[in-house]
């Protein structure tokens, strides 16, 4: 038994070794955009996304690594203005991605982004229900009843400004008993079944597969949140950086990030692939 | 006992001179930080700042949750001290790990924890909703919070001293005739004011430091949880100005607390945990006793 089982893992030790080995030297898939021109990249590429972006960037980076072998990818998720602070205070990062202008303006600004940012994205909110939606939640206006426990990103964080444009847009007062300062803060609560309903982005509801509902609603199509890419100053390796962005920006990274319910970038900004 | 005994006052100490080399950069790396901040702060806009509605919103509800908070800590935390310095029972060190733990734990999972006990579809927390009461998203979320992390430090300091002021005193009373509440009384919480006294300090300054716990299990609302580590860190999000005057105010608050507790009657009560506090709160007569 040992004996065959031992046969067994060196035959599947061996198979992967030739796997690596072929796909090591193999060219990259062709019509490639990121790898075509330049085949050799290597190096190490630090990614400081917005906590949004941790599922679809955590599929592009492997998908950037596949098509260039030798190269590392480390993301970094957090909130926008907590990356930016980090940024700003010297923190070793190639890329930047952001879940809105006003941290991107903020880089800018500091003159710590190369090159122009680019728009590759955007998101709008929704609400959540938990499963089941216990509070027969059907329109924005229902998050105003009486008794409904609604929870907000605070108007300080991206998703809160836009919740408060919502607000304006549908002319309902909410009454939100918390305002959280980030969305997976508000998303917890919903899932936990805490709250009734919270406010999210689209990309949430998604993501957080079958355990909350989501409600779109015709208001939030005024608080679009627009999410910018950029390659920072401070990167050693500028090439990689813009290969990175170009995947993101690209048809592949288009579909990637449509399927996680992103909406595609403005169109007048869009870059020229 | 042996340890205290060598470090009388006045003996040799034998520290080789690169102790304090090390020492001191132990320090540095506490006071450097602060020091840092307090040079990050703007002190013209300071008075504003700290001021403001929300800021004094925030401060206010942090002081009278940090004190309600205290104050349940002593209510559950003098009888579970009591019973685990004196009591004799199966699974006593079981009890006193469990107390312990909030210490080591992330806030955060303490805030998980108290949200599948006390939230909506938690263990209790359905009960509770039956019976019209609803914790979540309340003041009473806050200071549920702060007293899960808060109070080991009260249990801590006080089963130490209790353990060092020793049953002597209680075993006179009982044989001249004191009924057990009555050596409670009159006797026991007496003897253990100091320690009980600087464990309430140490709880009341955790539980204005609380955040994890808050965050996850009481949410976020001016004026209704919304405390001022909470606020720091929403501040921080588009005003580092507010944010770091803030964190001085909840700097200064902490060193006022902790300095009034190490400033003890007579003798400085030592920190949290008890094994210290022996070789320091024994009343120099006792110790030949012993």
């Amino acid at each position: 038994m040992t004996f065959r089982r031992l046969r067994i893992a060196a035959l599947l030790a061996a198979s992967t070794l030739l796997a690596a080995a072929v796909s090591g030297c193999a060219p990259g898939p062709s019509g490639n955009p990121a790898a075509s021109g330049t085949p050799q990249r290597s190096g190490t590429l630090t990614v400081f996304a917005a906590a949004s972006l941790k599922a679809t960037f955590t599929r592009l980076a492997a998908e950037f690594e596949n098509r260039n072998p030798g190269t590392t990818v480390t993301l970094s998720f957090a909130g926008s203005s907590d990356l930016a602070t980090q940024i700003s205070q010297g923190a070793p990062a190639d890329v930047f991605a952001s879940a809105d202008t006003r941290n991107m303006a903020r880089l800018s600004d500091a003159a710590l982004i190369h090159g122009q940012a680019v728009n590759f994205a955007t998101n709008v909110l929704e609400i959540a229900v938990p499963a089941g939606n216990p509070a027969s939640i059907s329109s924005f206006a229902d998050l105003a009843r009486p008794g409904v426990k609604v929870v907000v990103c605070a108007s300080q964080v991206p998703c809160g400004a836009a919740a408060e444009s919502a607000e304006r847009e549908a002319g309902t007062v909410l009454k939100p008993v918390s305002e959280e300062s980030s969305v997976a803060d508000v998303l917890g609560k919903v899932v936990s079944g805490e709250a009734d309903a919270g406010l999210v982005y689209a990309t949430d509801v998604k993501g957080a597969r079958g355990k909350v509902e989501g409600i779109p609603f015709p208001e939030a199509g005024k608080a679009v949140t627009t999410y910018p890419i950029a390659a920072l100053e401070g990167s050693r390796n500028k090439e990689l950086a813009a290969a990175f962005i170009s995947l993101v920006a690209g048809s592949d990274g288009q579909k990637t990030l449509a399927d996680a319910g992103f909406g595609a970038p403005p169109a007048e900004v869009r870059p020229s692939q | 006992m042996k340890a205290g005994q060598r470090r009388s006052p006045g003996a040799y100490t034998g520290i080789p001179s690169w102790i304090y080399v090390v020492a001191a950069a132990g320090g540095l790396l506490v006071v450097l930080p602060l020091a840092a901040m307090v040079a990050k702060v703007n002190w013209a806009q300071f008075i504003p700042l700290v001021t403001s509605e929300s800021s004094l919103t925030a401060l206010g509800l942090s002081l009278r949750t940090s004190a309600a908070s205290t104050l349940l800590c002593i209510v559950l935390g003098v009888p579970l001290a009591l019973v685990l310095a004196r009591g004799s029972f199966p699974g006593q060190r079981l009890l006193r790990s469990f107390v312990l733990l909030p210490l080591v734990l992330p806030p955060v999972v303490g805030g998980i924890a108290l949200l599948y006990t006390f939230g909506r579809q938690g263990l209790l927390g359905r009960s509770l909703e039956v019976l019209g009461i609803q914790i979540a998203f309340s003041t009473a979320a806050v200071v549920l919070a702060q007293t899960f992390v808060a109070l080991p430090f009260l249990v801590v300091s006080l089963e130490g001293t209790l353990r060092t002021a020793g049953g002597r005193y209680e075993a006179v009373a009982a044989t001249l005739g004191a009924r057990p509440g009555t050596v409670l009384r009159r006797v026991t919480l007496p003897l253990v004011l100091p320690g009980l006294a600087s464990g309430a300090v140490l709880s009341f300054a955790r539980s204005l430091g609380e955040f994890g716990a808050t965050l996850t299990f009481a949410g976020s609302l001016q004026g209704v949880t919304r405390t001022l580590p909470l606020e720091i860190y929403l501040q921080r999000e588009t005003d580092a100005d507010a944010a770091v005057a803030l964190s001085l105010v909840l700097v200064a608050v902490a060193v006022t607390v902790v300095a009034v507790s190490y400033r003890g009657p007579r003798r400085p009560p030592a920190g949290p945990f008890g094994s210290e506090r022996r070789t320091t709160a024994v009343p120099a007569r006792d110790r030949s006793v012993q």
